[in-house]
């Protein structure tokens, strides 16, 4: 497989270290998450190559970046990487346009992918370029700077908490514009935050460090139904995210039909054309479980058919326990022990997941 | 009343040491400003103090030792004369050298200030869109180091425009090779012919204090932070 970002580094300050590694997708969104000092920053300067790792191994797709074994260490204007920082960093004597164009003009004619007419459009950047600086607003700034970096034509876009210095407004403001992207250029991102709401947005790929560790990493999917992440990601977190599809709307009663691995979820109306893919975040407490089918009329209108995975070990507060489902996507249930016993659930068997709330995660 | 007559060699000579002394200190000094700003290096305490011994050594010191670094058994004037026959001592080539080691802390300490004010994110940031050193440092710092530049340039203009001692003992006050304006008001004064002296010294006040106005009025417009 040559999709791969492999890396692998070893840093030790002082008061801190960075020990991880790491296989990921070169595609979409991949977000690392964790606490602050969990060592985001230091991982992204040592793939951007601003930071030597003294002991270090770094290949993207089939291209070795970093390899301490051989003795290998691509410099970071070498590598096709790009950086967005928390600051926009935009030189300040230089318009908007010439900012843009700073990488652009520094990027081999040949290598040249991306072009300013389709960055300003993508960005919406058109009635900015003649400003300078210090004359956009928070939002405007960074949107100039992604701009900047995707100027350059990296193979891989690296973001360190690019929106941690916005307000709730900028912010999202700006994460249509990441999302648009990653579609339209089809560009590989690592996006550093410790903003869950950012990472419910737009995650692919979840990388969860802590104190210089990798914890876990894989497919945002299995992460948030994985029970034994439930102290980093808080319980709150913990559930399902499930990529659906928009089937229908039903006007009458103002719902919209999802599809979900040949089932239906269904939402109040969403303004999303059919067809169109929506991503929902399920809480594990708002998921009950049954044996059997309903009885008679519920007012339950989502009810999944899964199988039962794992059954974890009863939570802290001795009451209620995780169970881990199986829906085609892995779906995590938090139920009383009690009610556990009495439907005297087994690993393997089918049950019937009652959705109680559904969360629509839409910028 | 005679109308008093103007000499205007001195001031001719003046403007001449200034502008080259200023020239080669900017050549000079954006590199050791660079390095005064970035290094770790232990001795840099060392060099930053060397720089700035003219600011409170008697002219008169530095003159003397100039004279005897100049001089035909000098270190630096001993080897000049032989090569060229003639020494550096009373001389244009050993005035711009004295004075570019009197300004030498003028036109240092507003670079370093600038270069370290900027910090190391401009360096950073450019090399991240591809640029080299040499390239990032022309397009990116030196711009954002403008206010240091002007500064740099002014002052040691201005400073060496209105140095007397070192002047005095190195260029020997020789008409139309090394006597300069500062020295001409002296002699005036001497003589005593103050219509002259007036008009020299109104002359340079008006004229260092037009130009420091200048320089503060546009330093306050140029934008130096990064956003």
């Amino acid at each position: 497989m040559t999709d791969l970002l492999q890396a692998k580094f070893r840093v030790h300050y002082p008061s801190f270290s960075l020990d991880a590694e790491m296989r990921l997708p070169t595609k979409g969104v991949t977000v690392v998450f964790g606490p602050s000092g969990a060592g985001k920053t230091t991982l992204l300067r040592c793939l951007s190559g601003l930071e030597k790792a003294p002991s270090g191994f770094m290949k993207f797709a089939d291209q070795v970046w970093q390899d301490d074994a051989r003795g290998i260490f691509i410099p970071p204007h070498k590598r096709k990487t790009a950086l967005v920082f928390q600051e926009s960093r935009l030189f300040p004597h230089l318009s908007v346009q010439e900012n843009l164009l700073y990488g652009y003009r520094r990027t081999a004619p040949l290598d040249r992918n991306l072009h300013l007419d389709e960055v300003v459009q993508v960005l919406g950047l058109a009635d900015l370029l003649k400003r300078y600086p210090h004359k956009l607003s928070g939002g405007e700034k960074q949107r100039a700077a992604i701009g900047r970096a995707l100027l350059t034509s990296p193979k891989l876009l690296l973001m360190d908490e690019p929106l941690a210095a916005l307000d709730r407004q900028r912010k999202a403001e700006i994460i249509p514009f990441i999302k648009s992207v990653e579609d339209k250029f089809a560009m590989p991102i690592i996006y550093v935050t410790h903003s869950m709401h950012e990472v419910l947005q737009l995650v692919n790929t979840m990388v969860i460090l802590q104190a210089g560790k990798v914890v876990r990493q894989g497919p945002a999917q299995e992460i948030f139904s994985d029970v034994r992440l439930k102290e980093v990601l808080g319980d709150e977190q913990l559930g399902a995210v499930l990529e659906t599809s928009v089937a229908e709307h039903d006007e009458e009663f103002a719902l919209t039909r999802l599809d979900f691995m040949g089932q239906t979820l269904i939402v109040p109306k969403q303004n999303v054309a059919v067809g169109k893919t929506l991503r929902v975040h399920i809480h594990s407490k708002d998921v009950s479980l049954a044996t059997a089918p309903p009885a008679g009329v519920t007012s339950v209108l989502n009810i999944l058919r899964a199988k039962v995975k794992t059954i974890g070990a009863p939570d802290r507060d001795g009451f209620s326990v995780d169970i881990e489902l199986d829906a085609g996507r892995p779906i995590l249930a938090t139920v009383t022990r009690k009610s556990l016993a009495n439907l005297k659930l087994k690993p393997g068997q089918p049950v019937f997941a009652h959705i109680k709330a559904i969360k629509m995660i839409r910028s | 009343m005679n109308f008093p007559v103007i000499d205007p060699q001195p001031i001719w000579i003046s403007l001449q040491l200034a502008g080259v002394t200023v020239l080669i200190l900017l050549t000079l000094a954006t590199p050791l400003a660079w390095w005064l700003a970035h290094t770790r290096c232990r001795f840099r305490v060392v060099v930053e103090a060397v720089v700035a011994l003219p600011l409170v050594l008697p002219p008169t010191v530095l003159g003397f030792y100039m004279l005897l670094l100049l001089g035909p058994h000098g270190w630096v004037g001993g080897p000049v004369q032989t090569l060229t026959g003639s020494s550096l001592a009373f001389s244009f080539t050993g005035l711009v050298f004295a004075s570019t080691l009197y300004s030498m802390p003028f036109v240092v300490q507003p670079l370093h200030g600038a270069f370290e004010s900027a910090g190391k994110i401009p360096m950073e940031t450019a090399q991240s869109l591809g640029a080299s050193r040499l390239d990032a440092f022309f397009s990116v710092i030196s711009p954002l180091a403008r206010r240091g530049y002007l500064t740099a340039t002014v002052l040691g203009f201005a400073h060496t425009l209105g140095e007397f001692g070192v002047v005095l003992m190195v260029g020997g006050n020789i008409p139309g090779k090394t006597k300069v304006i500062s020295i001409e008001i002296y002699d005036r004064v001497e003589v005593l012919e103050y219509a002259q002296a007036h008009i020299l010294s109104a002359g340079l006040l008006l004229f260092s204090f037009l130009i420091l106005v200048t320089v503060y009025s546009i330093n306050r417009r140029l934008p130096v932070q990064m956003v």
